[in-house]
């Protein structure tokens, strides 16, 4: 196409110009340039007028100076996306940098390093990510050196609607300094929405680092040197939006269950994604809910809100369908809600001797109940939309492996809907998947690289997955890709939900690997089809002897699905096994696991 | 041993392939015990399948969810129908209860009274099988035999008026069906936790069937006249009870009927069995085992739909036939008593036996037992099976008798009756009294069209019709099946309908009342409305044409509205 004043935004001159250029390209430099171009876009404003020229000179000229040392302890791998991210601003100003997983780093040599930054997230009830727990133990042991030389820093992300929020990021930050290390510029905790935050952290490790004594230039390249040729222009900051090509309930009827499988299709987007990784989809809240809240607060649906640091603007309606979360509370939200309210009750509800009482009152209930509940509001509806945290991404398993699905992404979703305090509940993503999203719509997605749940590099390695549930997802996509490149390892492959008839996912999947032996052994529970209820671990314990075995011959074990319950047991589980069947005591056990986990040999995917 | 005549051969032609599976399956064991255990999958595969038919079930699945499920990446809704071999269909109230107990906890809650006089439990799981067949033993039932290739329940008339008749003939079918099963442990190994008896001759363990069992299925029925109710032309083997100074002196004997046939191939055909002679009730076994081994050995094993009896009877001949089972069983029939039989279809209410015992009949429509929307049949019968010190009866014609009441029960159970409101079903029309129908959709593998759940529906609107013309007592018998292979026993009904596809059906008219006519195709490929119409025009003829106590079968015959079948060779003629 030939840009023109009328077909374009551009002026008569720059036309011109791009019409000549534009044909030279090569397909790589086109899509070098569309990166390029969004990657500005992407980046923080202050960065985008002197990105360009300085960081290409800076990265041929700067000597390397100094040495930093990144860990990282990640579960979803956001931590490790930072980290990397960390070095690679780092290493652009001259830095040479070391960017590691904690399990991958010998604890022996931190009172080598002098400079450490620390990536970390949390999980769970306040529980170091898996890569991070070796780590997180030797430092808090008394084998733990003094630092007294070492200059650290700490990113922890989190979420705030849990109890325990950043609370591995802040046991690394207060144990680094009772070590005696010194802190290069303070702890940043990042909520879900953690872009902004962690750009800021870097830059002010970036500042001190410099002001530290190093020849580093003060300059900043932002964002902009991650974009590589050959990566899609579509990121968790630039989505893609995917157009839904199949969604459809796989429970059968009578189940007490829904979950979907939705079939998205990348075409166009240049993404993929490797079996194991994740898909982020930014959602939009619940039409009906946004609606209670307009009419609860007597809000105007088309007032105009600000809604965010840079500015934009949107109608109240839309800001509350597609910008913020309105489904959870947190402590700081009710904290900072107080400053608006009258409400005496919660006045005394956010005293810091009522912690306890918050967080009872926060757990099941949404910005509507608070509404309802501590009026009369005081400030208007730009100040207490101000105060609700972005609506964040949700990340699913990816079911599918892309090169048996070329430009598709499935998912496995469950319906998630509860009744709270007297209302239904709706999980925010998986009721639009169920309820309102249809062939032909489009969501806005990106892909989530998880580098900590991959398939072994040898192919011909035994696997062994557990996956209940929606745990299934990224067990799909692994039979998918060994079927697609003819794997001849051996696989095993635990499931378990409640109904055999109505909640097998995927069922004739299974059978047909089974058959054509791509699966090799397969066993399942369901809970509720017999008096005594049995899960996976049990199907396990029942062939602890084989399992062993593969244990032995040097299999890798996957866990995917619920944590709190079915994480935990299936790893007592294994535990147990080994003891029994390796005729070991307990701890050595849990030591053999421990290496398998170092080794990569037992990777987790729970939520 | 048996001398082969040059006359009598079985067909030519390689060996179906349930023969082999039969073969191949060390008496009917097949790998039953382990496919059972597979938990990945709630089907067995087909070959094992074949084999399960003999220990009385079928696998099927809801095909009402069958496409629905394909998309969704499951299975199809694999569940079992398990029969229950109950001879005469006579059970316990305690037997009443465990079949009651076991429906609401391992199948869908409901129970089928069949037209072969028995239960089926149906949507059973596979991991449920055993417990339900431990169950149904522990109750004093087995399911052996109840399908498959081998003889299957024997009938026996119902009739609640000669208690004392009817108790000796069904002493002597239940001692048949007993005599006649396979002997083969199979059975009590996979499901009753026999151990195996190691290294028995073949020829030891199935005397009468051989390692290969029969070509296909064998029915066997026994009725009393006048009653018709088992429709004893329609089985391969019939029994016609001769009563004299009100004692039972034997049977004339009938043999080759069968109802089953195929669409498109008219070598297939409904057939009635033929009077050949009489015996005495002491040798009833022996005919009845001569009988089976002919078909055994001279029955068509390379094509099953050609395999059953009554092709075999047609193709060798009667006469040759009756002359090789007299060299068989070395002596000779004597020449047929005198019978007569007046319907085939079930006498309802309140009825006094010889004893001064009372019997109730009860119109069950489709032979369903459930808990419907305001009529809690199920519970009612449970109450009732709590109290009842007599037996139950289920009839040919799907329908329940609550037999040998005493005279200090009446009471109680009719109180109960009325609580459940369950009653004789006077207050429904004759001709829904008078209709069967099969399960059909949406459990049967072999259904092209609905029946059970249909067949009340088109009722209703036929009935418009008869009461508008004065009929709404008069008695047309009415059956329908989803498939030719004729459960509902469509061939001798006065109106009888065959599935051909959803909504579609052949419609059949002419059958005598009693039994003892084939009908013939009136139209073919027909819809509701188009069944209406011609029952629309036909019905109103016969209220106004008809001679005195003449039947609607008779009538369409008569009117010449459709030529009569004089034998099932010419009933595509």
């Amino acid at each position: 196409m030939q840009l023109q004043v009328m077909n374009s935004p551009f002026s008569q001159e720059q036309a011109e110009l791009l019409n000549k250029i534009l044909p030279t390209l090569t397909e790589s430099q086109k899509v070098w340039l569309s990166g390029y171009l969004a990657a500005i876009q992407a980046a923080p404003a202050t960065a985008v007028s002197e990105s360009a020229s300085v960081a290409l000179s800076v990265e041929a000229s700067k000597p390397i100076s100094k040495e930093v040392t990144i860990l990282f302890g990640s579960q979803t791998g956001n931590a490790q996306r930072l980290a990397t991210k960390a070095g690679k601003t780092l290493e652009s100003n001259g830095f040479q940098v070391t960017v590691s997983s904690m399990s991958d780093f010998k604890p022996n040599n931190l009172k080598k390093l002098q400079n450490l930054l620390i990536v970390a997230s949390t999980h769970g009830e306040g529980e170091p990510p898996d890569n991070a727990l070796s780590f997180h133990e030797f430092l808090h042991s008394k084998r733990a050196p003094k630092l007294d030389e070492l200059n650290y820093a700490v990113l922890s992300l989190g979420d705030s609607s849990y109890e325990f929020f950043c609370q591995t990021g802040k046991e690394f930050d207060e144990r680094l300094k009772e070590l005696g290390g010194k802190s290069l510029t303070e702890r940043v905790d990042c909520d879900l929405d953690y872009d902004e935050p962690a750009a800021e952290w870097i830059e002010s490790v970036l500042a001190a680092l410099g002001q530290a004594g190093t020849a580093a230039s003060q300059a900043h390249a932002g964002a902009v040197v991650q974009v590589t040729p050959e990566e899609s222009i579509y990121s968790r900051t630039n989505p893609f939006r995917a157009e839904v090509l199949e969604n459809l309930n796989l429970n059968g009827r009578g189940s007490n269950k829904e979950t979907r499988h939705l079939e998205l299709s990348l075409e166009g987007s240049g993404l993929t994604y490797q079996p194991g990784d994740s898909l982020g989809i930014y959602p939009e809240n619940d039409p009906e809910l946004v609606e209670n809240i307009l009419a609860e607060m007597n809000w105007n649906a088309d007032d105009q809100i600000t809604i965010n640091k840079q500015g934009e603007v949107r109608t109240l309606k839309d800001a509350l369908l597609t910008n913020f979360e309105i489904t959870v509370l947190t402590k700081p939200l009710v904290e900072q809600a107080a400053k608006l309210s009258v409400n005496q009750e919660l006045q005394e509800l956010v005293k810091p001797e009522n912690a306890e009482k918050v967080r009872e009152y926060i757990h099941g209930r949404d910005l509507l109940d608070l509404l309802r509940d501590f009026g009369p509001w005081t400030a208007s509806s730009q100040e207490i939309v101000s105060i609700l945290r972005k609506l964040p991404a949700r990340l699913y398993s990816i079911a599918s492996s892309y090169s048996a699905n070329p430009e598709e992404v499935h998912l496995t979703i469950g319906a998630v809907r509860y009744d709270s305090h007297g209302r239904e509940r709706k999980g925010v993503c998986s009721i639009l998947t169920a309820e309102r999203l249809q062939a032909g719509d489009t969501l806005p997605i990106f892909i989530q690289h998880n580098p900590n749940f991959k398939l072994p590099e040898n192919s011909a390695t035994p696997i062994i997955m557990v996956g209940p549930g929606t745990g299934v997802a990224p067990f799909r996509s692994f039979m998918q890709e060994r079927e697609e490149n003819g794997a001849e390892g051996k696989s095993w492959m635990f499931f378990g939900d409640q109904h055999f008839v109505t909640d097998f996912l995927y069922q004739t999947e299974w059978q047909n690997w089974l058959k054509d032996g791509v699966l090799t052994k397969m066993d399942v529970a369901f809970s509720r089809d017999t008096n005594e209820k049995v899960y996976v671990q049990h199907r396990m314990l029942e062939q602890s002897q084989e399992l062993y075995a593969w244990l032995q011959e040097g299999a890798v074990v996957y866990i995917c699905g619920d944590e709190k319950h079915m994480a935990h047991d299936v790893h007592q589980t294994l535990i147990t096994i080994i003891e029994k069947e390796g005729s070991m005591g307990r701890e050595e056990a849990e030591g053999y696991l421990a290496t398998m986990q170092k080794e990569k040999r037992y990777q987790r995917d729970v939520y | 041993m048996v001398e082969v005549k040059d006359n009598l051969k079985a067909p030519e032609g390689p060996a179906s392939d349930v023969e082999g599976i039969k073969e191949r399956s060390d008496y009917l064991r097949g790998t039953l015990k382990e496919v059972m255990l597979d938990r990945i999958s709630a089907g067995i595969p087909e070959d094992d399948n074949r084999l399960m038919k003999h220990h009385g079930s079928y696998l099927q699945d809801d095909r009402d969810v069958r496409a629905e499920r394909q998309k969704q990446k499951l299975e199809p809704a694999y569940q079992f129908m398990l029969r229950v071999r109950l001879p005469g269909g006579v059970a316990t109230p305690e037997q009443w209860l465990v079949m009651d107990e076991l429906s609401e906890k391992y199948g869908n809650g409901t129970l089928k009274l069949t037209t072969r006089q028995t239960f089926q439990i149906h949507g059973i799981l596979k991991w449920n099988m055993k417990s339900t067949i431990q169950g149904i033993n522990q109750a004093l039932m087995d399911t052996i035999a109840a399908c498959g290739d081998v003889n299957r329940n024997v009938m026996s008339t119902s009739n609640p008026h000669q208690s004392e008749i009817h108790a000796e003939v069904y002493e002597w079918g239940k001692k048949l069906s007993d005599d006649l099963l396979p002997r083969t442990r199979a059975y009590h190994e996979i499901w009753l936790d026999e151990e195996k008896v190691a290294g028995t001759p073949d020829v030891e363990v199935e005397p009468m069937y051989g390692p290969l069992y029969l070509p296909r299925k064998f029915k066997i029925g026994m009725a009393i006249p006048p009653e018709n109710d088992v429709d004893v032309f329609s089985q391969d083997l019939g029994y016609i009870a001769i009563v004299e100074d009100g004692k039972l002196v034997g049977f004339n004997v009938a043999i080759g009927g069968g109802m089953g046939m195929t669409h498109g191939d008219k070598n297939t055909y409904p057939q009635l069995a033929k009077v050949i002679g009489f015996c005495t009730p002491e040798q009833v076994y022996d005919v009845a085992e001569k009988v089976i081994t002919i078909q055994r050995d001279y029955g068509n094993r390379s094509v099953r739909k050609y395999a059953r009896f009554k092709y075999t009877v047609d193709r060798l001949g009667l006469e040759n036939v009756k002359l090789e089972l007299e060299n068989r069983l070395g002596w000779q029939f004597e020449e047929a008593k005198p019978y007569s039989f007046d319907h085939n279809g079930d006498r309802y209410g309140w009825v006094k036996g010889l004893k001064g015992n009372w019997h109730f009949t009860l119109f069950v429509q489709g032979g369903r037992i459930a808990d419907f929307d305001g009529y809690p049949l199920k519970t009612g019968l449970r109450e009732i099976a709590k109290v009842h010190t007599g037996d139950f009866r289920l009839t040919a014609n799907q329908n329940l008798i609550i037999g040998s009441v005493s005279k200090q029960k009446k009471k109680k159970i009719t109180e109960l009756l009325e609580k459940y409101g369950l009653t004789d079903g006077k207050h429904h029309s004759a001709l829904r009294r008078s209709s069967i129908a099969c399960v059909s959709l949406p459990t049967c593998g072999l259904a092209m069209a609905e029946a059970e759940r249909y067949l009340p529906k088109l009722i209703d609107k036929i009935e418009d019709i008869v009461e508008e013309n004065g009929l709404r007592d008069k008695e047309i018998t009415i059956r329908m099946t989803g498939c030719p292979n004729g459960c509902a026993r469509h061939a001798l009904g006065e109106i009888g309908f065959i599935g051909k596809a959803p909504g579609k059906y052949n419609m059949y008219l002419g059958a005598a009342f009693d039994g003892s006519r084939l009908s013939k195709m009136y139209r073919e490929n027909i819809g509701e409305e188009e069944i209406l119409r011609e029952l629309g025009s036909i019905i109103p003829r016969y209220a106004k044409e008809r001679n005195d106590g003449e039947h609607f079968g008779d009538f369409v015959i008569r009117a010449g509205i459709i030529e009569a079948t004089t034998d099932g060779t010419n009933f595509h003629a």
